[in-house]
């Protein structure tokens, strides 16, 4: 079976993030890029599903030259081949999940994985978009997945809750924290990861729908305010909170 | 990548667990199983004999990042690889690391170094422990001390007096005839088990000598080379983080009304620290760079454990000193950064050792430097 699995490449959380001069993008000075932490979980499950049933991981990835290195990491981690889908520019989910389904489509995968979002952008819908665009089956946020044949049995985390859900192949699987335990890439896949071919070609082009328009950082918090510092100061603080913060 | 992933890994599975390492003074058994199967048993060898192909650049990289967090680990790990492994890979014929070195590289087994006595330490060629050929057996009677892993080894690169001089050998614990002492009760690096062994007759098969008889102090000798870098990487790492604990102390720290990090007096201690990692690092690395090229680096090496071995305890006493009374504390690590790092001027060739080797060379190349 070939399973392929889209990862992209973005800043370390713990990095600082600074606006760039263009107030539109962020400035790369110093910033340490690395596997969004959710393709991590998306790169085990598609390998677990390899160890499983057989098959081939493709990875793929829609960005810069840069993006080469989380490729190589999931290479590293076990997947067999990789493709880079070259694009400089900044494109929007419909444009990387318009890019991703062709490439997809051409690997004929029949299971998709992808991180529930990316921690960048955040905008957590390209493996939807992607789903609809080849018309597969769609389980988004899973936190558990069985595979029998074609049949999928999936939990979805939901608000308060999980879901439980059955559906069929072809299908693509955004995964959440909890699925499972990313692996460490050995050093025998590391050494190994150098020998695997990563294919590039040029993203398949088309027009973005959404434009930024500014970036810019959230207003630093306001300092708090000491109304005193023994009990007579209760009072008051019961009203701020009450009247001012409006918590209680 | 290598790098990262040790970093990561370091970070999630062993430093955790450093300060109860010390405590209980010994490694998980779980955690050495998957230091094992990620490879880092195995770095530097190549891949045919199971290791990570890294070579010595990528040992030293590995070994600098778990020290970060927990020297015993460290030492663990460079006693079963840059040492007794290695004696088998620098020493051994073909078949022998055929034998061996796969289920070392992947943890399956765990190996030691053993080559110090009690008469024969700093001066190794004093060495007692004999082996006479019987019936197509070596037979080995003797007993080491000092022995880092041996009361977890499975195998041991043992260094004995033949008819014809000092002689390797790899002994499978197994082979009967072998006793392991007691755990010695050491000052730091805790969780890394040392013990004497003692050999009684022990009957050790033809093949398992390494190399030729009679060759087994040189390759003692280039092995522990190897091991030296090791040292290196391990002041090192530990070094960079006593410099980074103490860095973002002093930044947080208040007294006379100020961050601490504002006074000349810290940022001097600062300023040392930081002189004596770039110089460790460069060094290090220099050095480890030859050893991939095949170079002879005798004097490198003894120069990098010599310089790192010096230069980590005196970070660790400022990192220490700027830490006060919390660093004297066991609420926070550096004590144990501290007792650590004492080891690191001992085992392996003393500072005097080391000394020894670079004077003589020294005056044998008339003062002309050379490396």
């Amino acid at each position: 079976m070939k399973i392929v699995v889209c990862v992209s490449h973005v800043p370390d959380t713990a990095t600082k993030i600074v606006v760039g001069s263009d107030n539109k993008t962020i400035d790369a000075n110093g910033v340490t890029y690395v596997l969004n932490p959710y393709d991590e979980i998306a790169v085990e499950e598609a390998l677990k599903t390899k160890e499983a049933q057989g098959g081939d991981v493709v990875v793929v990835s829609v960005g810069p030259d840069n993006n080469k290195e989380s490729i190589r990491k999931a290479l590293a981690m076990g997947a067999d081949s990789g493709v880079l889908l070259k694009d400089d520019n900044y494109r929007d989910s419909v444009g990387v999940a318009k890019a991703l389904a062709e490439e997809i489509k051409a690997q004929d995968a029949q299971i998709v994985f992808f991180g529930k979002q990316s921690v960048d952008y955040d905008n957590s819908i390209v493996g939807q978009l992607t789903a609809e665009m080849l018309g597969y089956n769609c389980v988004s946020v899973a936190v558990d997945l069985k595979l029998d044949g074609e049949k999928i049995t999936a939990e979805r985390e939901i608000e308060g809750g999980r879901e439980v859900i059955e559906t069929s192949l072809p299908a693509v699987i955004t995964c959440q924290k909890g699925l499972n335990e990313p692996r460490y890439a050995a050093l025998k896949g590391i050494m190994a990861a150098k020998r695997k071919t990563i294919e590039e070609k040029d993203a398949a082009v088309s027009e973005n729908s959404v434009e930024i328009l500014e970036m810019k950082k959230p207003a630093p918090k306001e300092p708090g305010k000491i109304v005193g510092t023994d009990s007579s100061a209760v009072p008051e603080l019961v009203r701020l909170l009450k009247e001012e913060a409006k918590v209680i | 990548m290598l790098q990262a992933m040790v970093r990561e890994f370091t970070d999630a599975e062993i430093r955790p667990v450093a300060a109860q390492i010390d405590e209980e003074e010994k490694i998980p058994d779980g955690l050495i199983k998957k230091i094992g199967e990620l490879g880092l048993l195995g770095t530097s060898f190549p891949e045919k004999y199971g290791g990570g192909g890294f070579g010595g650049v990528g040992y030293c990289l590995a070994q600098e990042e778990i020290t970060r967090a927990c020297n015993s680990t460290a030492a663990f790990i460079g006693a079963h690889q840059s040492i007794g492994a290695n004696a088998i890979y620098i020493g051994g014929s073909e078949e022998l690391k055929m034998k061996y070195l796969p289920a070392l590289c992947a943890g399956e087994k765990i190996a030691a170094f053993a080559l110090t006595e009690a008469e024969a330490g700093s001066d190794a060629f004093n060495l007692k422990t004999e082996a006479k050929l019987t019936n197509g057996k070596w037979i080995l009677n003797g007993e080491k001390i000092w022995i880092t892993n041996a009361g977890i080894a499975d195998l041991f690169s043992v260094f004995a007096r033949t008819d014809k001089g000092i002689t390797g050998f790899v002994v499978e614990k197994d082979f009967g005839g072998i006793s392991i002492g007691p755990k010695e009760k050491k000052m730091g690096i805790k969780g890394s088990v040392t013990n004497t062994i003692s050999f009684d007759n022990v009957e050790v098969p033809e093949e398992n000598i390494i190399g030729r008889e009679g060759r087994g102090f040189i390759v003692a000798m280039k092995t522990l080379e190897a091991g030296r870098l090791g040292i290196g990487a391990a002041s090192l790492g530990a070094a960079k983080e006593m410099l980074e604990l103490s860095a973002k102390y002093a930044a947080q720290r208040k007294q006379f009304n100020q961050f601490i990090s504002n006074f000349q007096a810290i940022q001097f201690m600062l300023a040392e620290m930081s002189t004596n990692i770039y110089a460790m690092e460069s060094i290090l690395y220099r050095a480890a760079e030859k050893y991939d090229n095949g170079e002879d680096i005798s004097t490198d090496a003894a120069i990098v454990k010599l310089f790192c071995s010096e230069a980590v305890t005196k970070v660790t006493d400022h990192a220490l000193q700027i830490h006060g009374g919390m660093g004297f504390s066991r609420e926070l690590p550096l004590e144990r950064y501290y007792r650590d790092a004492r080891i690191l001027r001992i085992f392996e060739g003393t500072t005097e050792i080391q000394k020894m080797i670079i004077g003589k060379k020294a005056v044998k190349q008339k003062g002309k430097w050379k490396v």
